[in-house]
């Protein structure tokens, strides 16, 4: 099988000479999110854990974007999707992302609605 | 953009061996089978997030959960579960440079990459069963109240946590086992914990030092600390001494957080190791030159993408699980 792969990683910036060169500047990055995940985590910042976008704390945000960054990375280079056609990659990657986007804006909406309920309804648990 | 139809003359777009996809067979229903497994793994953390939002205010915080790393003693938060993704990650990256390996057909490499790939699953498995234990023993202990509620301990003085071993009286009343012989109808008894509910009770009731923590967040995400007066009064809310976690209740608060724990590492344990056996069969395949022979080395390819899918399902466990 002739394989050709793509090896240049953020849109052209970052050009590789070689597959194997690729795929270790790939873990090199991967490993830096990671270290910025958990030393996020460890110290958890103020201002970060104090501010809100959509009900949700910053800090998690930043958390999953660079899970999604993370994700994109490993399906692109190490499934090699970078190197398939791009019909393959849109049936594989929008197929579960549309799936899976509606399932958790049910699910969480209807789980706020659950809190709010035993929040201020005339139920009590926390005893 | 690549073209997505290769048509040759007309007639021959409907005659057979068209690729739309340019990709094989096999290949192709490695990927439906990932998909429909992501779909899976998807359920799950999005009921996880049900739950989660569902107890947003009394939710465990899990940097007070995993803090654990195997021979020290201490409070080393995330460490360890950094450590397991950083094994996980680097399995993936000799996975991928056995593929490539394959691709220019150097059996040699194939095999020392394919090696280090299972040695890297194993120690990823075995981190997963070290930390099951390690949940499932626990280490601090708590009370639970007729609610359901767990009650934790904190030491007034320096506001860290407090074990039961620390303050609990020493009571001589009896307390035994029930058993098979003692019973004409014979249920099973819970194993008794090491500590009676009265002995814990009288231990808080002596030690002015020790206050309870409930499972509620406060503004600034921690426990909420009761004072001494409101901690002598919640202890009679108590019920039952809870040490380490089951399918039923856990000292660490929520009894869906355990649930939704053994479930989810449960199953990602499940796909790792049966990747890693996927891996030895692919393993010894390549060392008897099934592959040479073939001519390509498609197969590793193909494991390859699951043992890599294994390693993006992590990726999203170890955020949703440890980091939020």
């Amino acid at each position: 099988m002739a394989h050709e792969h793509k090896l240049e990683i953020f849109r052209g910036l970052l050009k590789f000479k070689s597959n194997t060169q690729k795929i270790w500047g790939v873990l090199t990055f991967l490993t830096l999110v990671t270290i910025v995940e958990v030393a996020l985590g460890i110290l958890k910042p103020a201002a970060l854990t104090h501010s809100y976008f959509l009900g949700m704390k910053v800090l998690n945000w930043i958390f999953i974007i660079l899970t999604l960054v993370k994700a994109y990375y490993i399906a692109w280079d190490f499934m090699h999707l970078r190197d398939e056609r791009s019909s393959l990659r849109r049936a594989i990657v929008w197929t579960p992302i549309f799936l899976v986007a509606y399932l958790i804006f049910i699910l969480l909406f209807e789980a706020d609605y659950i809190y709010q309920v035993y929040r201020d309804g005339f139920v009590k648990w926390n005893f | 953009m690549d073209s997505t139809v290769t048509t040759g003359t007309e007639e021959n777009v409907w005659g057979g061996g068209n690729q739309p996809l340019g990709a094989s067979y096999g290949k192709l229903m490695m990927w439906f089978f990932l998909v429909s497994d992501a779909l899976t793994f998807s359920g799950f953390l999005a009921a996880y997030g049900f739950s989660r939002f569902k107890f947003i205010e009394t939710w465990p915080i899990a940097d007070e959960v995993f803090t654990h790393v195997p021979f020290f003693h201490g409070n080393f938060p995330m460490y360890y579960v950094a450590f397991m993704t950083f094994i996980l990650i680097m399995s993936s990256v000799t996975m991928v440079l056995a593929v490539d390996a394959g691709h220019k057909l150097q059996k040699t490499k194939v095999i020392w990459y394919m090696f280090l790939t299972i040695i890297g699953g194993a120690i990823f498995v075995g981190s997963q069963a070290w930390e099951w234990a390690t949940f499932i023993k626990g280490d601090f202990g708590a009370l639970e109240t007729k609610g359901g509620r767990i009650l934790q301990f904190v030491s007034a003085d320096s506001g860290e946590r407090l074990a039961l071993r620390d303050f609990a009286e020493t009571l001589h009343e009896e307390r035994v086992d029930h058993e098979k012989k003692n019973g004409i109808w014979y249920y099973e008894g819970e194993s008794l914990p090491s500590y009676s509910l009265n002995e814990v009770v009288e231990g808080v009731k002596s030690d002015p030092n020790v206050l309870i923590r409930t499972e509620l967040l406060n503004e600034d995400g921690h426990k909420t600390v009761l004072t001494r007066d409101e901690t002598l009064k919640k202890l009679n809310d108590a019920t039952l001494v809870v040490e380490g976690a089951n399918l039923v209740r856990n000292e660490y608060g929520s009894r869906l957080f355990a649930d939704f724990f053994f479930f989810i590492t449960g199953f990602h344990g499940f796909h790792v190791f049966s990747g890693v056996i996927i891996n030895v069969i692919i393993f010894f395949n390549v060392i008897l030159g099934t592959y040479e022979r073939r001519g390509h080395y498609e197969m590793v390819e193909k494991v390859g993408l699951y043992w890599h899918f294994v390693d993006l399902v992590w990726v999203f466990v170890f955020t949703f699980f440890y980091l939020v």
